[in-house]
């Protein structure tokens, strides 16, 4: 109990600052998305919008969910949880793709 | 405080007087041990009901045309001894019984991480049973979609009730998924002192890999259900050619679950015998760190494999080739497995007891149920044989043949651990004998009917059938009788007097060195490790010292 | 989360053995396995959203113009200022400012809510021009299209169904905070509600430009 509530003082504080900022950068993400879709990128299309996602993503993950400051067992666990998805999408992929 | 340690730490799991009285001090308690037991009951209770639809299938297929049931009960039949045959003993099986009571014991915890979601995971357990057995009792009838619950014909064409067990089919799935999470996390947080990762039984490292695939994989057929409910109550446009759906995206996700789900079944079961073989070898086991990582790379592997259910499906050729490919992959982390048990057999002073026999009639039988796997895996072959007898013959030498079994030895090892009985080892022998006669009778003739082109799930057959079907039925009967005199002589055990001593076979894992019941809290200290688990000449050094501390 | 909370509760009674021990980390590590279960289960929807995607490209344009894509934006900006806030009600408890705090959590649920009432209009519209499953109108229009819709109904609603769930676990974690059973040292629970917020936001930033930005 009491190492526990060592880990718990030594963990990150995050100013609320950095929250607000990675929100507005997310904002603005998010108008950029929208308006990248009016214009027509062709093949690109699908391909920026998910870029974009990801992007987001990455940062919901890193800073409103503390993936950043956490120990490492959590990036590794959340590393095999994406590998597992990545796995099925390309497997599954070989099958809609050569059909 | 203090007089609750007390109590803690001198009653056994069985005796202890908590908040609750009578069977509410069971189905509320949150402690690991009794929660394994009540995983115990409920599960074998769900296996007399899935061998007694078995029986009533295998009776039916006696003669020619109708023998005791019509056509849809037959189908009703099939599907329900799969779904509770499945979902409601295998699957859960050895995790949800000797995961709950042995992992915290070997890795030296007093409990699981969560221990209030263990015992919702029970409830949720049964209520998912009393959803999937619901549609007996209820008007449409029983469902008779085949335990698969295959597009489009369980959302469109059957009036079967397919709603309830579908549910109950997800929330068994939920169940499973808190145990996982729970022993995961168990696993990471809970170690002893000293106990690292490859000094952790290998039973525990089974569980452990198992635990991540119920994690990963669950959710996917949790969803698959999902949509087909939606589809099959509000006409969602998901699957259903009609509405421009494709099923073959169904057979993908379902599988996608359903395939990672037999390495839940089997990788347990190989822990469990990882376990029994040093023991009643008395050595050191050949290859810790091979089978450690061989159960880590089974369990990835397997997540990558559930194509290979699908090759006749119409997916394209392409991913038919490459799971057919990875199929074999599969095959080395067993043959590592296979290798390193007898291996540490080789040398060994053998003792043949109750366990030991059954992991010798598992080796063999899981061989017979393996290879006829890479007949399946095959792709050219597979396609000879695909929705034929060879498929059940397939799968039941290896759950049955495999996983059952070794759920056997499992209760025939740690019953007296368990309950602190002992039973009769010459009629459990016995018992082996005669399940090991009938499981091939059973089991064989189907391999060849299938070979011969028997198709499965078929209500009727030609003539040239029948001799190898009532061979078959008679097997049947011959499994059943050896069934009926394990769970005699099992019961009887569990009500005769505390007799067992703390460590009836020799074996040096942690929960051999508490005392049988074990207590509350398992230990009175938190023990440290020192060496392996199953370093038996460290071990035989410091045994005097383990006796003075269980008499103290 | 509330099993440490009522397992304190029961030792303090001395009747029910429970094992207390409190373990943070461990408990993050659960939620986060959680977490995987459901990114997995959305994963399979998405992975049905990619087939026919590929299978119906063009029809999925098409159905996709009858989206209002202000008020898909509208509810990206709404769940995203939510995961701000519920980011923000974390460092205000670990600063030990409750009512700020609880301030947070309640604009959090604010916004999950608007996020509703917003899908709410956005179906409502859609039912009454008669696209919905099994319409009559939906079933005259192409394969492709009734597969989007399809999608589009499973998916959001799913999704709307973890928004919802999200309320009703922030309520929670509201009386938790008022009750002082989340304070500045052991504001867990908190944190995990908010794992799984964010989550739910992850989920949507996926799901706006799959369903409302195809041209």
């Amino acid at each position: 109990m009491n190492l526990d509530n060592k880990e718990h003082e030594k963990s990150h504080l995050i100013g609320y600052g950095t929250y607000v900022l990675s929100w507005l950068v997310l904002l603005s993400l998010a108008i950029l998305t929208v308006t990248v879709a009016s214009i027509d990128l062709g093949n690109f299309t699908l391909f920026t919008a998910l870029l974009i996602a990801a992007i987001k993503s990455a940062l919901v993950i890193m800073i409103f969910m503390h993936i950043k400051y956490d120990e490492p067992i959590f990036k590794v666990f959340l590393t095999i949880a994406l590998l597992v998805l990545l796995i099925v999408f390309v497997l599954m992929g070989f099958d809609i793709f050569y059909r | 405080m203090n007089s609750q340690a007390l109590d803690v730490n001198s009653v056994d799991y069985l005796e202890y007087k908590g908040k609750h009285k009578g069977i509410l001090a069971w189905i509320l308690s949150t402690d690991h041990k009794r929660i394994g037991i009540l995983y115990l009951v409920s599960l074998s209770t769900f296996f007399i009901v899935g061998v007694a639809l078995g029986f009533l299938m295998r009776f039916e297929m006696l003669s020619q045309g109708k023998t005791i049931v019509d056509a849809q009960t037959y189908n009703a039949l099939f599907t329900l001894h799969g779904i509770i045959m499945v979902f409601l003993f295998i699957i859960p099986g050895i995790p949800a019984v000797f995961g709950n009571f042995f992992l915290p014991i070997q890795i030296g915890a007093k409990d699981v991480a969560f221990p209030r979601l263990n015992l919702l995971s029970w409830w949720l357990y049964v209520i998912g049973a009393i959803f999937a057995l619901s549609s007996l009792f209820l008007s449409g009838g029983p469902i008779d979609t085949g335990w698969t619950f295959y597009i489009p014909y369980s959302s469109r064409y059957t009036s079967a009730n397919v709603i309830l067990p579908l549910i109950g089919a997800f929330i068994l799935g939920f169940s499973s998924i808190l145990t996982g999470l729970n022993f995961v996390t168990t696993v990471h947080r809970l170690r002893a002192p000293g106990m690292s990762f490859f000094k952790m039984p290998l039973f525990v490292w089974a569980v452990y890999s198992t635990a991540w695939i119920q994690v990963v994989a669950t959710p996917v057929v949790g969803i698959t259900i999902i949509l087909v409910i939606l589809e099959r109550l509000f006409y969602v446009g998901i699957f259903d050619p009609t509405l421009g759906g494709d099923p073959i995206l169904f057979q993908h996700l379902f599988w996608i679950y359903s395939h990672p789900a037999v390495y839940i079944m089997i990788l347990p079961a190989m822990g469990v015998v990882s376990e029994i073989i040093p023991t009643f070898a008395r050595r050191t086991i050949f290859g810790y760190k091979a089978i450690a990582f061989s159960s880590l790379s089974i369990a990835i592997i397997g997540y990558i494999v559930w194509g290979h259910h699908m090759f006749t499906s119409g997916m394209s050729d392409t991913s038919r080739w490459i799971f057919s490919f990875l199929t074999f992959i599969v095959a080395i982390p067993s043959g590592v497995k296979v290798f390193n048990w007898v291996a540490t057999l080789y040398k060994g002073s053998i003792e043949f007891g109750t366990p030991l026999v059954y992991v010798m009639a598992f080796i063999l039988l899981f061989s017979i149920g393996g290879l006829t796997g890479l007949v399946l895996g095959a792709l050219s072959t597979d396609v000879h044989v695909h929705d034929t007898y060879f498929v059940p013959g397939h799968f039941h030498y290896v759950m049955f043949g495999g996983t059952a079994f070794i759920f056997f030895a499992a209760i025939h090892y740690w019953l007296p651990k368990m309950f602190g009985r002992m039973y009769n080892e010459q009629w459990a022998k016995i018992a082996v004998g005669v399940m090991f006669i009938g499981l091939n009778m059973l089991y064989f003739p189907m391999l060849i009917l299938g070979y011969m082109g028997m198709p499965r799930r078929y209500y009727d057959y030609l003539p040239e059938y029948a001799s190898l079907h009532i061979l078959s039925t008679v097997g049947s009967w011959i499994l059943i009788i050896g069934l009926v005199v394990m769970i005699v002589n099992l019961i009887k055990a569990v009500r005769s007097p505390k007799t067992a001593p703390m460590n009836p076979w020799g074996g040096i894992t942690l929960e051999w060195q508490v005392p049988s019941p074990p207590p509350l809290e398992n230990f009175r200290v938190i023990p440290e490790v020192k060496h392996g688990p199953y370093d038996y000449h460290y071990y035989e050094e410091e045994e005097v010292k383990y006796e003075h501390i269980s008499k103290s | 989360m509330s099993i440490s909370a009522k397992a304190e509760d029961n030792t303090s009674l001395h009747t029910e053995h429970i094992h207390i021990h409190r373990d943070d980390v461990g408990a993050k590590l659960g939620m986060w396995l959680f977490l995987f279960t459901e990114l997995l289960l959305f994963g399979g929807m998405f992975l049905i959203y990619m087939a026919y995607r590929l299978e119906y490209s063009t029809e999925f344009q098409i159905s996709a113009k009858e989206l209002d894509v202000a008020l898909g934006t509208v509810n990206t900006l709404i769940l995203l200022t939510s995961s701000l806030t519920m980011a923000l009600s974390i460092a205000a408890i670990q600063r030990d400012k409750k009512i700020l705090s609880m301030l947070f959590i309640v604009l959090t649920i604010s916004l999950a809510l608007a996020f509703m009432i917003n899908k709410y209009f956005e179906w409502g519209a859609k039912f009454h021009h008669g696209i919905y499953p099994g319409s009559m109108e939906l079933a005259e229009k192409s394969n492709g299209e009734i597969i989007f819709f399809g999608l589009y109904y499973s998916m959001t609603g799913i999704h709307g169904l973890h928004v919802l769930v999200g309320v009703v676990v922030l309520l929670f974690m509201l009386v938790f905070v008022a009750r002082n059973k989340i304070n500045s040292i052991n504001y867990m629970k908190l944190e995990n509600s908010g794992l799984y917020w964010h989550l739910v936001d992850l989920i949507w930033i996926f799901l706006f430009p799959l369903f409302y930005l195809l041209h």
